[in-house]
């Protein structure tokens, strides 16, 4: 217990002192996160609809499909993705490993599986309530597919928090591809695995409770930017 | 329809912003003076590059990135061409590197030791024996011992003496014997937390904070020597190394100012590592 309190006196400390790590840290975290959440969200979004709405064969192996990567392991699209961008791989020439293009990739392509199959599960019940209304005023699917997100945005708003989650708390898939260089691809997560073998266990601790606190406040402030954009 | 502009507009500005706060705290450095070394957990886990790194950045101008692997897998790292330099600790991995053309020529940098940790009240009994003969008594007692299991310079030291001991370990272990597959510091948790013995670098020992009941019980034997080497990846076989800045930033390591740096790291006084470059024999 004693760990625990003496953890909230440093992380008040580190936040009362604007500690300048800190804040590289905590920027790279945010900046990292939001990115990949945002392109999972932009890319998986329109798949998860038009797998809803869209009649075509083999979609019921999709479905399937895009459900199963949920269970993708993190670790080994750290790997896959490191080796992508090596220097000796097929990307190496980008020259982006160890950088955080490559962790904003590699928690991007965690994320579209998740919000692939939220959106797809949401879009069905709203496609079957309003979908044969859509048509009937001559829109065709593609048409629809505006008008239908519109009404399913509360469903949309949990897809892209559920990729924010999992993109903030994310640690085995950047450190392999991030390298978790201080100043440059150190994030929240990879500074308290570091912290934590360096047996500095209540910096660790301060950390995570900071990040917790991070996470729940952008979670928070997603969610009210929502209502707003549903004009509530 | 104005609607749903306005949404649009509000995620692309939330998308911009994103990626300007990930764009900011990227904090890019010229290319030309930025440098990836490979390097051990045990210069990054002692605290060595963090108090090494400003001040190479203030005399050579060069922005070291460094990235904290095992010996083993920084080696693999620049064997794929994904460093421009290696600082590691294992004579035999090295020289093999280099016999694959991978890297220019060895240096050698600085040395310490490693030393023989574990429970204050010593189950094993091993305390003051040689570190030859307290392996085998651990084996012996079948004491619990974590290994690093990664191919690190501390894990080959740590193979290389069990074979002087006449042990064949990878054949010739029971469940005491825990290869962990981590870092140093991991290791050194994981002894504290089991109350199990491990082999350590002193640097790393000193650093460490999580101790418990943990004390070091062997040291001083001569085979716990432990030399650091520093190569340049070979630009022949990856013309992405950036060769100039990598040979400025290992002759400076080597240089009398350099060498005096690294001598001046301590940690309450103690220091944790001894300049050797002009060691023909290290």
């Amino acid at each position: 217990m004693n760990d625990f309190a003496q953890a909230f006196d440093t992380a008040a400390s580190l936040i009362g002192h604007f500690d300048p790590e800190l804040r590289q840290i905590v920027g790279l975290s945010l900046g990292v996160s939001l990115t990949a959440s945002l392109c999972a969200f932009a890319i998986g979004a329109p798949l998860g609809t038009a797998l809803a709405i869209y009649r075509m064969r083999g979609r019921a192996a999709l479905i399937v499909i895009a459900n199963a990567l949920l269970g993708l392991p993190p670790v080994v699209v750290g790997l896959a993705v490191y080796l992508l961008l090596s220097r000796s791989g097929p990307l190496g020439s980008l020259g982006i490993l160890f950088t955080p293009t490559a962790m904003v990739i590699a928690q991007a392509i965690l994320g579209i599986p998740i919000v692939v199959a939220l959106v797809h599960r949401m879009m069905v019940d709203v496609w079957a309530r309003y979908g044969d209304a859509l048509l009937v005023d001559g829109a065709s699917r593609l048409r629809a597919t505006w008008p239908l997100m519109a009404i399913g945005r509360d469903g949309l708003l949990t897809a892209f928090l559920a990729a924010f989650g999992r993109a903030i708390a994310e640690v085995g898939a950047i450190i392999i591809v991030g390298g978790n260089v201080r100043g440059y691809t150190r994030t929240m997560t990879t500074a308290i695995a570091l912290e934590t073998s360096k047996g500095d266990l209540s910096l660790a601790l301060a950390l995570g409770i900071i990040l917790v606190i991070l996470s729940m406040t952008v979670s928070a402030v997603s969610f009210l930017i929502g209502r707003l954009l549903a004009g509530r | 329809m104005k609607r749903s502009l306005r949404s649009f507009g509000i995620l692309a500005a939330l998308l911009l912003v994103a990626i300007g706060t990930t764009a900011s705290a990227q904090q890019a450095p010229a290319q030309a003076q930025s440098i990836v070394v490979a390097s051990t957990t045990s210069t990054q886990d002692s605290g060595l590059f963090g108090y090494l790194l400003p001040i190479v950045r203030q005399k050579t101008g060069i922005e070291v990135k460094v990235l904290a692997q095992g010996t083993g897998q920084a080696l693999d790292t620049a064997r794929r061409g994904d460093a421009d330099v290696v600082f590691v600790h294992a004579r035999s991995a090295e020289q093999k590197f280099l016999a694959e053309g991978f890297g220019v020529k060895r240096y050698p940098v600085m040395y310490n030791d490693f030393v023989l940790i574990g429970p204050k009240d010593d189950p094993a009994g091993i305390k003051g024996k040689d570190v030859l003969a307290a392996l085998q008594t651990i084996k012996i007692k079948a004491a619990a011992f974590d290994s690093r299991g990664d191919h690190s310079g501390t894990h080959i030291a740590e193979l290389a003496l069990w074979k002087q001991a006449g042990i064949d370990i990878g054949q010739d272990h029971g469940p005491w014997y825990k290869e962990i597959g981590q870092g140093m510091g991991a290791a050194l948790n994981m002894a504290s937390a089991s109350n199990a013995y491990v082999l350590s670098d002193r640097g790393t020992w000193l650093a460490f904070q999580n101790r418990g009941d943990l004390a070091i019980l062997v040291e001083g034997d001569k085979r716990l020597f432990n030399q650091y080497g520093v190569m340049l990846v070979n630009p022949a076989k990856h013309p992405s190394v950036n060769a100039e800045a990598g040979q400025r930033f290992i002759d400076w390591l080597v240089s009398p100012e350099g060498q005096s740096a690294i001598a001046g790291y301590r940690i309450n006084g103690q220091q944790l590592f001894y300049p050797n470059a002009n060691d023909p024999n290290a």
